[in-house]
């Protein structure tokens, strides 16, 4: 493949994510391996349920009295804004319009960093009340799975910096098109798995 | 022999190996690793049986028992079995497809490199003398009460190992999704390639639950967490229900390959297509997914009550049926051939009443409260080594041989392979037979030893002498490979004579590029229908010679999974030593820096010239 | 000569290998010869399972012998091309078909079964007194033998399980440290003992175990749960026994907490300065209550420590050495802490604890 060649909008393909053999293998393979992520996270989901609110015994914690359903609010939007300046970036690589990608990509990124310092934020605050890794199944099974899908979009704002910085200077082909392209499909699938964290962990835990 | 294979220093060959991303090497590398710790793990099995062989024995201490049978069957699933299949698969079925190469070389060496780290990893605790002790399940009471570091090797090195398999897994998916040569249909697709393909899917579904497992009980082992600790609100039967989510599909796993390649061979040496090709197909999905669904028959005697064991045990019993339809198309198949015993085809033959004898014992099984009686006793070893060694062990010993021309270019010894067999045939009912009576007689498994005066003491001894004849056949194996790789015999294409896939119409061994032209699928078994129709190359082309997109080879795949292998020790050792947490680091950044290098660096590939091609077309005649 | 020994003697072992493959085993601990309700039920299933399974096996032989016999390369020449048949859907829908008709067949019983073993309803009923009605046995598994209460009977007894005939035995199950499972072979299997929570099942007991064949009065147990280095030395014992006696039996544990008897007085003294911190001699109370096993009925036992011979020189043996006998128990040894003649007074006494003398 020629990374040197040169697109305009016209000649650019109508879906630069698998125009050659090598991006088409990614494309099925990044969907294949969120399917992996999805029986990942049911697996943790089925374990936070088993475990919820159970201690030892005179346990002081319970899902009702302990979450922080405002500031987990704010920071589901957070998140459900970044997915969707992920689309507008995707858009953009549709349209062979490489400035305005990176710049909403950039935007991604930063709800993203907003996301997981809210979410440092809240631990710390949890862990100030006593509310530890160690002191219970259930603290075990809470830090676990929302602490996993954290990983996760760390992970995201790692992989997206360099994908900004390394590319800043080249432009797009139909290699690193691929690349952008998985990074938002796995945005997507955080985002996702969010909102099934804020319906199972928190808004369950409180309400039901 | 061939115009292109230059003398290279050792330096230079060892280095093409460790940096390989061609299907071919990598698939003997699987295969390399996978003998070797197919035989540790062999060893470890005459240790088991050595102790077993008398009453009250004190070949062995009580605690040194519990480490040889938790490795034993560790190794011989996670670092033997699969690793064989997977070498078999790498090997064969990107030539099955006409493909060049898998989807994703460079994962493709990545997932080799973190199983044999993560196997290394494993084995490292018998030097180090604190071995996993708590079987293979490692059920969570026992594996958080087990005193010094072996349950942590267990934890760490099959999470390395897991996510080597979990690559290997959506590789071959992608690569029988997207790399199928023009006119290969799903429903022409050979079935050892389809059942790669059903056993991948359950690998990418199956593997994350055992990932998250490991990591739970790496939690609460190493990190202070909670998750089966019951006196902090955790609940030791969620990892029973983790690791049989995993752990029955895994088998699963791990025999429909073994079906694959069974069906390669009738079909071959009965010189007649698979009777049934479609409902074997169907049969193969749906076994895959029945799969999914049975895990709790593991655990009829936890207490789950009446009624999820009932329809546990339903569910159970159904795979049977797809199970029999495969059985009874095997023996159309053969029905009305023309049969030649060669010694793949003797693995065949002597699979068909051995798996039988395992698969229905599991039925009976699957009758819950009959199970009450059968779990954890004899029985069950008996069972599982009847389905594992009787299906999935003689495919690999049956694959073997019958892949051996085409991956390493010359035959192994006929009269030696069915010595072999005989030998491993009759130990293998000798050791396994007796013990499902064991069993009955009231025999529970993974004792470290027997009192007298039980009745069990002839049976253990008769099973005792049948491993041995198994042990011999191995040797004689051995020998096999080695005489014939001295002597290095050159073969033809097709060595056995009557191949129908397309991994037969090119040379063996294959060319790195495989096919100089892709070509062209006209039908189910491609070869032979292009024989039949007088084609004697087998071949027909889908495209002029061009010029061919190869991927390049690195070395960041041993780099990372090193990486990973040096952070497990950190994991393990974080709290007792003031080099733990920063090793722990190291590794974890290492593995990291390597694989931002690999993301950051450019790694298109090259192409070979069309010249080149039409040379080595030229030296061989002409043909692919 | 030695020719005609050679076949002699491997006919002999032929002969033997016949008689094992078609054999029972033995009565205290084989499934195949059940001595209860559950057990006879679940050899029920096991005869059916076997005969299904059996003619599924006969079927794919008979067809693959056939095959392999007739289709032969070196009868059909070396040139003979098979007409490459696709399938038959007639016949894949009969090997369909009929699997599943053998399925249903084993299906049916199964879950009948499954439901009737798993009945334990009737467990805490009460009669017009408020007496319970079943005799109820709460087993604790520890590292590496068993406690079993009767909750409703106030006595605690350890390694030796009593139980009266011809009537459900109804069963809590717990583990203490890790995971073990509860398993009488001959009796009815198997249920595990968790550390999370108390499973319960039934068993009936219908045969004397006094009138085992070449037995020793006893129905073997076992841990069928890998638990750690001893789990193979696991075992326990079932006396079973006809109502009255059972009673009897019955009142004079009762009876422990007020008189005993002691067939040695320096032996008492030194299991009161060593043991009695870890080991009650009175059967009145219930689990838990000390660390080590229950020794009331010491001396009607069958084992020492669930599998050694039941005599002074075992028992010394094992008093001295613990670890050596059983590695990974929770009982230290004593081989140093006293002296032979303290540990032969010590045996004697202990070999003298009795309700059933």
């Amino acid at each position: 493949m020629d990374l040197n060649k040169k697109f305009t909008p016209e000649t650019w393909p109508e879906h630069p994510e698998k125009a050659t053999l090598e991006a088409k293998n990614k494309f099925v393979g990044f969907w294949l391996f969120l399917g992996g992520e999805t029986i990942l996270f049911a697996t943790l989901f089925a374990t936070y349920i088993a475990l919820k609110n159970s201690g030892p015994s005179g346990f002081g914690f319970s899902t009702q009295e302990l979450y922080e359903l405002p500031l987990v609010f704010v920071m589901t939007m957070l998140l459900l804004t970044s997915s969707l300046t992920s689309v507008f970036a995707m858009y953009h690589l549709r349209n062979y319009n490489f400035k305005k990608m990176q710049l909403w990509l950039a935007i991604t990124a930063l709800l993203g960093l907003a996301f997981l310092m809210l979410e440092v934020y809240e631990f710390s605050h949890y862990v100030g009340l006593g509310f530890t890794f160690n002191n219970s199944a259930f603290s075990s099974a809470f830090y676990t799975l929302v602490g996993t899908h954290g990983f996760h979009v760390a992970v995201g704002l790692v992989w997206i910096t360099l994908l900004l910085i390394r590319n800043a200077k080249r432009g797009l082909n139909l290699y690193n098109a691929t690349k952008y392209y998985t990074f938002s499909l796995y945005w997507h699938f955080i985002d996702v798995v969010w909102v099934f964290i804020f319906t199972v962990v928190y808004l369950m835990g409180v309400i039901g | 022999m061939s115009s292109v294979a230059q003398k290279k220093s050792f330096g230079a060959t060892l280095w093409d190996w460790l940096t390989t991303v061609d299907h071919k090497k990598i698939g003997i590398l699987y295969f390399l690793g996978g003998g070797f710790f197919f035989v540790i793990g062999g060893i470890e099995a005459m240790l088991i049986r050595w102790q077993l062989h008398k009453p009250d024995n004190d070949f062995v201490s009580a605690g040194l028992y519990n480490d040889l049978i938790t490795m034993h069957g560790t190794t011989m699933i996670f670092l033997a079995a699969m690793p064989l299949l997977f070498g078999f698969m790498n090997a064969i079925v990107p030539l099955q497809i006409g493909a060049r190469d898998v989807a994703f070389p460079f994962l493709n060496s990545l997932g080799f490199w973190m199983f044999f780290f993560g196997g290394l990893f494993l084995n490292i605790s018998w030097f180090i003398g604190e071995v996993p002790d708590a079987g293979w399940t490692s059920y969570a009471s026992l594996s958080l009460a087990s005193q010094g570091h072996g349950i942590d090797f267990y934890a760490i090195g099959l999470q390395i190992a897991g996510g080597g398999t979990l690559m290997a897994g959506i590789n071959f998916l992608v690569t029988i999704i997207n790399m199928r040569a023009p006119g290969m249909t799903y429903m022409r697709m050979p079935l050892f390639t389809w059942t790669t393909f059903v056993a991948s899917a359950m690998i990418l579904f199956a593997f994350p639950p055992l990932t998250i497992g490991l990591f739970l009980l790496t939690f609460d082992r190493m990190f202070g967490g909670n998750f089966f600790n019951h006196e902090m609100g955790g609940n030791t039967i969620i990892w029973e229900h983790i690791f049989w989510i995993f752990g029955h599909p895994e088998v699963y796993i791990l025999i429909l390959p073994a079906f694959g390649i069974f069906s390669e061979i009738f079909s071959i040496f009965s010189r007649k297509r698979l009777f049934g090709y479609p409902s074997m197909v169907f049969a193969t999905v749906l076994i895959g997914f029945l799969g999914f669904m049975v895990w709790a028959h593991h655990m009829f005697t936890v207490g789950l009550g009446p009624t999820a064991n009932a329809i546990f045990a339903v569910a159970t019993m159904a795979i049977a049926v797809p199970t029999g339809v495969k059985i009874f198309n095997w023996l159309l198949t053969i029905w009305g051939g023309s049969i030649t015993v060669t010694t793949p085809m003797l693995y065949a033959l002597g699979f068909i009443p051995s798996f039988v004898m395992g698969g229905v014992t599991g039925v009976m099984q699957g009758a819950a409260p009959l199970d009450y009686q059968l779990h954890d006793s004899y029985f069950i070893v008996a069972h599982f080594h009847y389905v594992i060694v009787g299906g999935v062990v003689l495919a690999i010993l049956a694959a073997t041989h019958l892949y051996w021309p085409k991956m390493f270019g010359t035959m192994l010894n006929e009269a030696l392979g069915k010595v072999t067999f005989w030998f491993f045939f009759i130990g293998f009912h000798m050791t396994f037979l007796i013990q499902h009576w064991l069993g009955f007689w009231g025999m529970p498994r993974r004792v470290w030893k027997f009192m007298p005066n039980q009745g069990w003491d002839m049976a253990n001894l008769i099973s005792t002498i049948g491993a041995f004849f198994m042990a011999i056949g191995v040797i004689v194996l051995v020998y096999n490979v080695i005489i014939t790789s001295i002597k290095n015999v050159k073969v033809a294409n097709d060595p056995w004579g009557d191949g129908r896939t397309l991994e037969w119409a090119i040379e063996s061994p294959p060319l790195y590029y495989n096919f100089a032209q892709t070509p062209l699928v006209r039908g189910l078994d491609s070869v032979w229908i292009e024989k039949m129709e007088g084609n004697a190359s087998g071949l027909t082309p889908a495209e002029p010679v061009k010029d061919i997109h190869m991927p390049n080879g690195s070395i960041i795949p041993l780099l990372m999974s090193l990486g990973l292998f040096i952070a497990g020790f950190g994991a393990m050792f974080r709290t007792e030593t003031e080099w733990g947490l920063g090793v722990l680091i190291f590794g974890l950044v290492f593995t990291f820096i390597a694989m931002a290098a690999r993301s950051l660096q450019d790694d298109t590939g090259y192409y070979i010239k069309k010249e080149e091609i039409l040379r080595d077309l030229k030296r061989k005649g002409g043909q692919n | 000569m030695m020719k005609g020994l050679k076949k002699w003697r491997l006919f002999s072992l032929l002969a033997v290998l016949t008689v094992f493959l078609a054999g029972c085993g033995q009565e205290e601990l084989s499934t195949l010869l059940p001595a209860g309700q559950v057990g006879r039920d679940q050899f029920n299933l096991l005869i059916l399972s076997s005969v299904i399974m059996l003619v599924v096996i006969i079927v794919v032989v008979t067809i693959y012998v056939i095959a392999l016999v007739r289709f032969r390369r070196s009868k059909l020449g070396e040139d003979f091309i098979p007409e490459q048949v696709e399938g038959s859907h007639k016949l894949e829908l009969v090997w369909t078909v009929l699997p599943i008709l053998l399925i249903l067949l084993l299906a049916v019983p199964t879950v009948y079964y499954t439901y009737k073993l798993g009945d334990v309803a009737a467990m805490g009923e009460v009669d017009e007194d408020g007496n319970p009605e079943n005799l109820i046995v709460d087993v604790t598994a520890k590292l590496y033998w068993w406690e079993f209460e009767y909750p409703d009977l106030g006595i605690v007894t350890a390694q030796e399980l009593v139980v009266p005939m011809d009537e459900k035995v109804y069963f809590n199950l717990i583990a203490a440290d890790v995971k073990h499972s509860f398993w009488i072979p001959a009796v009815g299997g198997k249920l595990d003992t968790n550390v999370d929570n108390v499973n319960k099942f039934y068993l009936v007991f219908d045969k004397d175990s006094n009138d085992i064949k070449n037995g020793d009065g006893v129905f073997y147990g076992k841990c069928a749960e890998l638990c750690g280095p001893s789990h193979a030395l696991m075992d326990f014992k079932v006396k079973t026994m006809p109502r009255p006696e059972f009673d009897q039996w019955v009142t004079s544990m009762q009876a422990t907490g007020e008189k005993q008897i002691v067939a040695n007085e320096q032996g008492e003294e030194v299991f009161n300065q060593s043991c009695i911190a870890c080991h009650a001699v009175s059967a009145v109370g219930g689990s838990n209550e000390k660390q080590g096993p229950n020794l009331a009925t010491f001396g009607d036992r069958n084992r020492v420590a669930g599998f050694m011979d039941h005599d002074k020189e075992s028992l010394i043996d094992w008093i001295k050495d613990t670890q050596k006998h059983k590695p990974g128990n929770k009982m230290p040894s004593f081989g140093e802490q006293l002296s032979d003649q303290e540990l032969d007074v010590l045996a004697e006494y202990l070999m003298g604890l009795s309700v059933e003398q």
